[in-house]
């Protein structure tokens, strides 16, 4: 061991030569689990934590040769606390970079808090639209896919396939709507048609009643090809495949659905990963633990590349250009200079294997193909960035 | 080293049925393609997801990591039969067999060690902590150094032959796939996959002598990642791979400048040269094909159908 010390400060003497210990936050808005139909297991209480935890765990062996030791705080606020309080308090306990899981609302409040001024924030749960155009803030980066991302994925299948002609069926929640409202936007950027669109309005048991009700409900859609579903709690999209009138794969929250990430993801050394989450977590990999992976990643790289941890030094590093990390997707993932978003390719899957990876081959773009998913530079509304005209 | 050996080889014996050896990742199988007729003259059932694929020095064992089998397989290259396994540690990817070709040293890409075998009383000799991920495997010519690389760690471990620990750490760009030393063993060449350049050290010092980038026109730069790599028989070149930019550069070996960039089938990964060293095979995953190459003139001459995602390449001189 001493010997290796010694090598490693002969070969790295560029780096510090005492150890550096480098704080990181995990923040977590609890929220009540909003009630489903089904009765199946819901979210794990670690979504997302568990990725922050296994990134610091994977990040520790690069620290251990370059001396850097990696301190994850953890502080989990429950439904009946106040989130600002607690950030504050953590803030205010010097935590400079933070890894977020909060709705779009309480991420704003704390990014827009006078002591997150100087700190840099990951977000790896809110798909928000808004978060990324109009609400956008210099001290956030968005590890999780935007809802446009999602939807750009899944409409460049569509149109890969020629199945143009779409039929939706939206869920009552807020962010069904949000999902139904990028979904249409995105079906009319890749020049596909809505047929026919429906709101979920039954109340009903699907689970007794599923092959009653969805044939009547979905008999007087006209023809389309695919069956688009927003439903993105997993409330009553899952009683919706087989049982429609007309014979037509399902696709959006239910069937074929675009996410960040899914356990089915293997290619790419991404197997690799499952495995050591599976053994970590004991469960499989969602799209938050992902994202709250490879927000620490993307930390830990800037840090070795860029020599310094502090927030500017981090960010700007990740906005640049020289940013490629490595995120088992096959291409390198980098950060959006206009808006903080980061690109990544993304997996379109079922339950059971990955059927494509968006952008599908023959969607070009001048600079970066994973630009065709989302919001592009001309299209931003984000100002805080500094990097739109 | 090896190449000498190899030459020295062909010197006495006229090189009518050379082979090339492949690992299809996807069918867990091996390929063997006839050097002279570019054919494929026999397929082997292997473990599963074959993987990393190496000879013995005298060419009368195979090994093969089975990597979904946790096991490398030692196979007789005259029969295709399996002779027996070696003990490998959990998900063997990638291996390199010392010069005096008694000890393997394995990547476990699940375990982040590295595994050091001996072929002869096959028992595990040591485990050595490396990052996580490891999957380069070089080896000095004398044999003294072993260097593991990590991909998710990024960094190339130094590790002592003698006393099997790390002597030092390295770090490269992100995704580091494959170490190889020079011939002479004063270069220690390293490629890193997403990082999309290949490192030179100089082996003594362990310092960096140099960066290496690539840009192909009309590719992707995210798309340009460095895989396999090779040097020239006549050690003035350096060939690699580049993954799904379809390529293999060609590099000067002294002035790190790239030469020029060789198309060849889809996600080229790994590399052999003949033993007469007149021909590259590159093994090309996503079209399920091995290019080959013609080092003279630096032109592809063949493609030829193997198995399914064909992963590592290497060359049996056949004594005939």
């Amino acid at each position: 061991m001493k010997n290796l010390v010694a090598s490693a400060f002969l070969v790295l003497a560029s780096q510090p030569l005492c150890a550096e210990t480098i704080r990181l936050d995990w923040l977590e808005r609890q929220v009540e689990p909003p009630p489903v139909l089904s009765n199946l297991a819901g979210d794990p209480a670690d979504l997302g934590l568990a990725g922050a935890r296994l990134s610091v765990t994977d990040i520790a062996t690069t620290g251990k040769f370059l001396k850097i030791d990696w301190d994850l705080h953890e502080t989990v606020v429950s439904p009946a606390d106040d989130f600002l309080t607690a950030a504050k308090k953590t803030l205010a306990e010097g935590a400079k970079v933070l890894i977020v899981r909060a709705p779009a609302a309480d991420l704003l409040a704390l990014a827009d808090l006078p002591e997150a001024k100087g700190a840099l924030i990951f977000n790896t749960s809110a798909p928000d639209q808004r978060l990324r155009d109009e609400d956008c803030r210099a001290n956030v980066l968005h590890a999780i896919p935007s809802l446009a991302m999602r939807t750009d994925a899944l409409a460049q299948m569509l149109l890969k396939k020629g199945w143009g002609h779409l039929a939706l069926i939206t869920g009552p929640q807020p962010e069904d709507r949000a999902f139904a409202d990028a979904l249409k936007a995105s079906l009319t950027k890749f020049g596909l048609s809505l047929a026919g669109e429906k709101d979920w309005p039954l109340t009903s048991d699907m689970r007794r009643s599923g092959a009653a009700e969805v044939p009547l409900f979905t008999q007087d859609l006209r023809d389309h090809d695919v069956l688009l579903v927003a439903d993105e709690r997993g409330d009553f999209a899952r009683y919706i495949p087989f049982n429609t009138w007309l014979p037509r794969p399902v696709a959006g929250s239910e069937g074929l659905s675009a996410k960040g990430w899914t356990e089915v993801v293997e290619d790419y050394g991404a197997a690799q990963l499952q495995d050591r989450f599976r053994v970590a977590a004991n469960r499989p990999m969602q799209d938050e633990d992902f994202a709250a992976w490879v927000a620490v990643a993307a930390i830990s790289d800037a840090r070795t590349r860029a020599g310094k941890a502090d927030p500017a030094t981090l960010r700007s590093f990740l906005l640049s250009d020289k940013a490629r990390i490595a995120a088992f997707l096959g291409q390198p993932v980098s950060f959006r200079p206009w808006d903080g978003q980061m690109r990544q390719p993304i997996p379109l899957v079922t339950d059971r294997a990955v059927v494509a990876m968006a952008p599908l081959e023959g969607f070009l773009h001048a600079e970066n193909e994973l630009d065709t998913l989302g919001t592009d530079r001309p299209e931003t509304l984000c100002k805080a960035f500094g990097a739109t005209p | 080293m090896i190449r000498a050996l190899l030459l020295s080889t062909l010197l006495a014996t006229p090189a009518l049925a050379d082979e090339i050896w492949v690992t299809n990742e996807s069918d867990d199988t091996v390929s063997v393609i006839d050097v002279a007729t570019l054919a494929v003259k026999a397929t082997y059932p292997t473990g599963e997801r074959p993987r990393g694929i190496t000879f013995s020095r005298d060419f009368k064992k195979l090994y093969i990591c089975a990597s979904d089998s946790d096991a490398v397989e030692v196979m007789d290259p005259e029969t295709g039969a399996i002779l027996h396994d070696l003990p490998s540690g959990e998900d063997p990817e990638q291996f390199v067999l010392a010069p005096d070709d008694k000890l393997l040293y394995i990547a476990n890409e699940n375990d982040a060690v590295t595994t050091v075998v001996d072929t002869q009383s096959r028992k595990v000799v040591a485990q050595i902590d490396v990052g996580v991920e490891p999957e380069g495997m070089g080896i000095s010519p004398d044999g003294k150094v072993q260097v593991t690389t990590s991909e998710t760690t990024n960094m190339a471990h130094w590790i002592d032959t003698t006393t099997h620990q790390i002597v030092a750490n390295s770090l490269v760009d992100s995704r580091p796939r494959h170490a190889e030393f020079s011939p002479d063993g004063a270069e220690l060449w390293v490629s890193a996959e997403i990082g999309g350049t290949v490192t030179v050290f100089d082996a003594a010092t362990q310092t960096e002598k140099g960066k290496i980038a690539f840009e192909i026109p009309g590719i992707r730069p995210e798309k340009i990642q460095p895989v396999g790599m090779l040097f020239s028989p006549d050690r003035t070149k350096v060939f690699v791979a580049l993954g799904p930019a379809n390529h293999v550069a060609v590099i000067d070996a002294k002035t790190f400048t790239v030469e020029r960039y060789l198309m060849v089938g889809r996600r080229v990964w790994h590399l052999a040269l003949s033993p007469d060293g007149t021909k590259l095979f590159t093994t090309n995953g996503v079209s399920g094909d091995v290019t080959v190459i013609d080092v003279a003139a630096l032109e592809p001459l063949a493609t030829i159908k193997v198995g399914r995602f064909p992963w590592g390449a290497a060359a049996r001189p056949t004594p005939n």
